[in-house]
Formats: C-alpha cells, sequence, structure tokens
C-alpha cells in the first residue's frame, strides 16, 4: 500500500534519511524506533505526504506521490490514518466533532452511529462534548486514534501515540491498535518505547525497525 | 437514543442544530471578521456617494444638451437707422428657413431684465444702442446653422447667429469628465475593497495555520479549506454592504440636497436610479469571496 525505494530526505542541507526502502503490506505491524532526532516523524511524514523526498520513489497506493496533484494526495489521505505527536485537534470544536472531522472535510454525512461506537470503544462516550484542551493527555491520545480510524482507514500511522500517558493508558492504547489490526487494518507506530515494543510482540507478531545512521535496519529479536 | 448518549449532549452545546456543519471547522475571529463588516458598510457608504455623481452627472449633461440644443440666438448690430430694416431682413429669411418653428423678437423690458444684474433696475435702455436680440426655437430636426450664417451675412450683415454649440460643448464635455470620474471613483472603491479584504483573509489565514494543517491531515481538499474562509468573508461583506449601501440612501433620503436651481440640481437618484445602489452588496460579496479565496489558494499551495 505504501512503498518507499531508495528514498532520502534532507532537512536544511542536512542529510536525515538515505536510502531508505519500505513497504508497509496491508495487514502488516510495523514499529519504528531509533533515537530522538533519529528522523521517526520524518519517515512517518514521507509515508503520507506531508513530506516529498529529496530522492527516490514513494508511492502510495499504487500511486507515485510525485504524480498525485493537491486534491488527489487529500484524497489518499483519507485511506491513510494518522495519530500525531501532539494530536492536532481544532479546540473550538467538541472531541466528537473533532472525531468526525475526516467526514466533515470531506463533505460526507457523519455516520452518527458509528461515531458513539467509536467513542465507546475509545472509552470516551463520556467526554464527547468536551473540547480538546479540557481533556486529559491520555483522553486526547485516545480520541486522536478515533479520529485516525473514523474513515475506516487501510494503513494508521502512529507517531508517539504514548508519548504523555501512564504505562496502563499506554498499554490500553496499545490493545486498541493491536485489536485494529486483527481486523486487517496496518498499523506502523514510531515509538522509543521499547516497553510497548516488547508488550504488542505477546499481542501480536510485530516487525521493529530502527532508524540508525540514516539508515532502515531491521531490529533483532533482542528487543 | 439514551439521554447520556454523546450525541445527544452534542446537540445541547451547539445553538445549531445539523452535525458537522463545515462553516464551524473555522473558529470565528470576532475582529477581523467584524472590521470586514465595517470595511464593506464604509465602501458601500461611499460608493453611493459616487454613484449618486456619476448618474446625476449623466442625466446633467443630457439636460443641458437638450435645453440648450433646442434654441438659438440671433443678434443684430446695426446703426439706429438701419436696425429695423436688418431685423425685418432677419425675421424673413428666418422665416423661410427649414427647421425653425419660431422667432420672437425681445422686447425692451426683456432686454433690460438681461441687463439688470450688470446695469441695475434704472437703466435708460431706450438711449442705448443696444443690438436687437431674435430668440429662435427650432423644430426637433434643427436647422443648418452653416447654410443660414451664409444667407444672413449677403442680407443683415449685422446679424450673429449663437446657436449654442460654443456653450454647450464644455458643459456636456465637463459632465461626461465628471461622470467618468465619478465611475473610476467607484471602481477604486473596489478595488480598495479588495485589497482591505485580502489584508484581513491573509491575517485570518495565518491565524488558523493550525486548522489548515488538521483539514489538511485529515483528508480535506484546498477547495473545501478556502470555502470554510471565503463564506465567512462573503457574508460579512454582504451584511456590511447591505449595512452601508442602506445608511447611504438614507442619506440621500432625507438629506436637503440643493434646491431647484444650479449646478447640483438632481444630486441624487431618481426613478430606478435608486435600484442601481442594491447591485453594492452582492458585488462587495463577490469581490470579497474572490480576494478571499485567491489569498487562501496562495496560502494552501505553499502547505503539503
Amino acid at each position: 500500500m505504501i512503498r518507499l525505494a531508495n528514498v532520502s530526505h534532507d532537512y536544511g542541507g542536512r542529510a536525515l534519511l538515505n536510502g531508505i526502502d519500505l513497504h508497509i503490506a496491508p495487514g502488516a505491524f510495523h514499529f519504528l524506533t531509533g533515537p530522538s532526532g533519529a528522523g521517526k516523524s520524518t519517515l512517518l511524514k514521507l509515508c503520507y505526504g506531508e513530506l516529498s523526498p529529496t530522492a527516490g520513489e514513494i508511492e502510495l497506493f499504487g500511486q507515485p506521490l510525485h504524480s498525485l496533484s493537491r486534491d488527489a494526495l487529500a484524497d489518499t489521505r483519507r485511506r491513510i490514518g494518522v495519530i500525531h505527536q501532539d494530536c492536532q485537534f481544532l479546540d473550538h470544536l467538541t472531541l466528537a466533532e473533532n472525531v468526525a472531522l475526516p467526514f466533515v472535510a470531506t463533505g460526507r454525512p457523519v455516520p452518527e452511529n458509528d461515531l458513539r461506537e467509536l467513542l465507546a470503544w475509545v472509552g470516551l462516550a463520556g467526554q464527547a462534548d468536551s473540547l480538546p484542551p479540557t481533556l486529559s493527555g491520555g483522553e486526547r491520545q485516545r480520541a486522536a486514534l478515533a479520529r485516525a480510524v473514523m474513515m475506516s482507514p487501510e494503513v494508521v500511522l502512529a507517531d508517539e501515540p504514548t508519548g504523555n500517558v501512564d504505562a496502563e493508558m499506554s498499554q490500553r492504547l496499545l490493545s486498541l491498535l493491536v485489536e485494529l489490526n486483527r481486523m486487517g487494518t496496518a498499523i506502523m507506530i514510531a515509538t522509543h518505547d521499547l516497553m510497548l515494543i516488547r508488550n504488542a510482540k505477546s499481542l501480536v507478531s510485530a516487525r521493529v525497525l530502527r532508524i540508525a545512521d540514516r539508515q532502515l535496519q531491521s531490529a533483532g529479536v533482542d528487543l | 437514543m439514551s439521554d447520556r448518549s454523546p450525541l445527544r449532549a452534542l446537540g445541547r452545546a451547539r445553538p445549531t442544530p445539523g452535525f458537522g456543519d463545515a462553516a464551524r471547522v473555522v473558529p470565528s475571529s470576532g475582529v477581523t471578521t467584524l472590521l470586514t463588516g465595517l470595511t464593506a458598510a464604509a465602501m458601500a457608504f461611499l460608493a453611493v456617494f459616487a454613484l449618486a455623481l456619476s448618474l446625476s452627472s449623466g442625466q446633467l449633461a443630457q439636460r443641458w444638451s437638450a435645453t440648450l440644443s433646442q434654441s438659438a440666438t440671433l443678434r443684430i448690430s446695426a446703426p439706429p437707422s438701419e436696425i429695423a430694416a436688418q431685423t425685418a431682413a432677419v425675421l424673413e429669411i428666418l422665416r423661410t428657413t427649414p427647421g425653425v418653428a419660431s422667432t420672437r423678437v425681445l422686447d425692451q423690458d426683456e432686454q433690460r431684465a438681461l441687463l439688470e444684474p450688470w446695469f441695475g433696475p434704472d437703466l435708460p435702455i431706450e438711449s442705448l444702442a443696444l443690438p436687437r436680440l431674435i430668440e429662435i426655437t427650432e423644430q426637433p430636426e434643427g436647422f443648418d446653422p452653416v447654410g443660414l450664417r451664409l444667407r444672413l451675412a449677403s442680407e443683415a450683415p449685422g446679424a450673429v447667429l449663437d446657436d449654442h454649440t460654443r456653450w454647450r460643448r464644455p458643459l456636456v464635455q465637463a459632465a461626461a469628465s465628471l461622470r467618468a470620474l465619478a465611475w473610476f471613483s467607484v471602481a477604486l472603491i473596489g478595488v480598495m475593497m479588495a485589497a482591505m479584504i485580502t489584508l484581513a483573509a491573509g491575517f485570518s489565514l495565518a491565524a488558523n495555520a493550525q486548522v489548515i494543517r488538521v483539514l489538511r491531515l485529515v483528508g480535506a481538499r484546498d477547495g473545501f479549506i478556502a470555502q470554510a474562509f471565503t463564506r465567512r468573508f462573503a457574508v460579512h461583506a454582504f451584511l456590511g454592504a447591505a449595512g452601508g449601501t442602506a445608511l447611504g440612501l438614507l442619506a440621500f433620503a432625507i438629506l436637503p440636497v440643493a434646491g431647484d436651481s444650479g449646478f447640483l440640481t438632481g444630486l441624487g437618484f431618481s426613478g430606478t436610479g435608486w435600484l442601481t445602489p442594491l447591485a453594492l452588496p452582492p458585488l462587495a460579496a463577490v469581490i470579497a469571496w474572490a480576494a478571499t479565496r485567491a489569498a487562501a489558494m496562495r496560502v494552501l499551495k505553499k502547505e503539503s
């Protein structure tokens, strides 16, 4: 679905990623790890076209990224659910409206039953009319997850989804993502939380990728 | 649906029904939109006056043109001994000139009235060798002034024909320039409004960079994002311009503009002219829409 071939990316003239090959297949479960600043977020942004590679080819659902118009890229994003590190909500809209935003923003009627079920699934039914700034870190992360999966995407890209939450909440978020993966959604989680990766390995067969020296390597089973 | 359900709660939280109202994705920025409305109101108010000037100067040109072109004046300057003979000759020529409807020799009282502003009422007009004046009223098709002058020159050398062309032309030209100036002002007001709304929209887009980023993230197309801004600015420009137009028209309706005579006669709207300013609010909305859309598309092209 998402394929990177020999992709490089520079930040301000400094090479950050070099010769990256990656294929996210349907139903896959990937972890992306590496030290802070190694380029995990950058790699995810390349995967949903927020950044363009300085070299190499990126294919989104069989279409070369550089051949996509802005509207075509917007349409492609409907098939990719993104959980941002800092959640990225619209603070003047309620939680339910934020979760429904992918439908509103693409001019489609909001399936209110699905929305209700989704909020219950992430345990936020009671906070539906709260504004995002009034929510706790864990609630925001779960809301971001709900928004990412609202459109039934084929792949979910999560950037440090457990960044601001305690161990119990991170376990709960992980189990939600694993459940989603069992229903067929490909998942890629960027994290440096090794505990999270270990816990996941007992639940799902996950592949762990590590960014080191600007290259993408398969991390060993030692995790 | 139980009362605890999130959507019931949503319904309470929002004043307007209809979940997923696209207009709400951009937070209302009170000051920017208020200023947009006020700008549109002020511009529309000014445009009403410019329009009034334009329409009135058009009418003025027509009126001057029509009044002056239907009449001419003949002046006979001759020694007192010849003046009666020349007057009779001239009247005979005029009687046989095609296009002349009627002629009238001004009597002494009328001549005294004409001179009164300069010499006062006690002018001994009988003792002065004043030229004789003949007023000519034309038929609608008019007469040939060149042919008439040729005949006059041979038979009544003291007669001078004034068909008012030299008065009429500069007046009509002045009115036409005034009118062009007024239309230029209307256009200028439109350009100024577009410029101001472009600035306001730029500010609003910058203030809502986060909103734009989130909308792109969840798959919104540029058209949708731009529309969220264009709709708001167009609506406020329309409402503001409607208010400004109403105030401008009210001013013309209640203010005493000018009396029955003089240069400013009829400055304002008459008849269907009152309908012309009604085009201002939609025009303001269109200008606001176009300016905002151009600004939004420019900003969006830079985003990923």
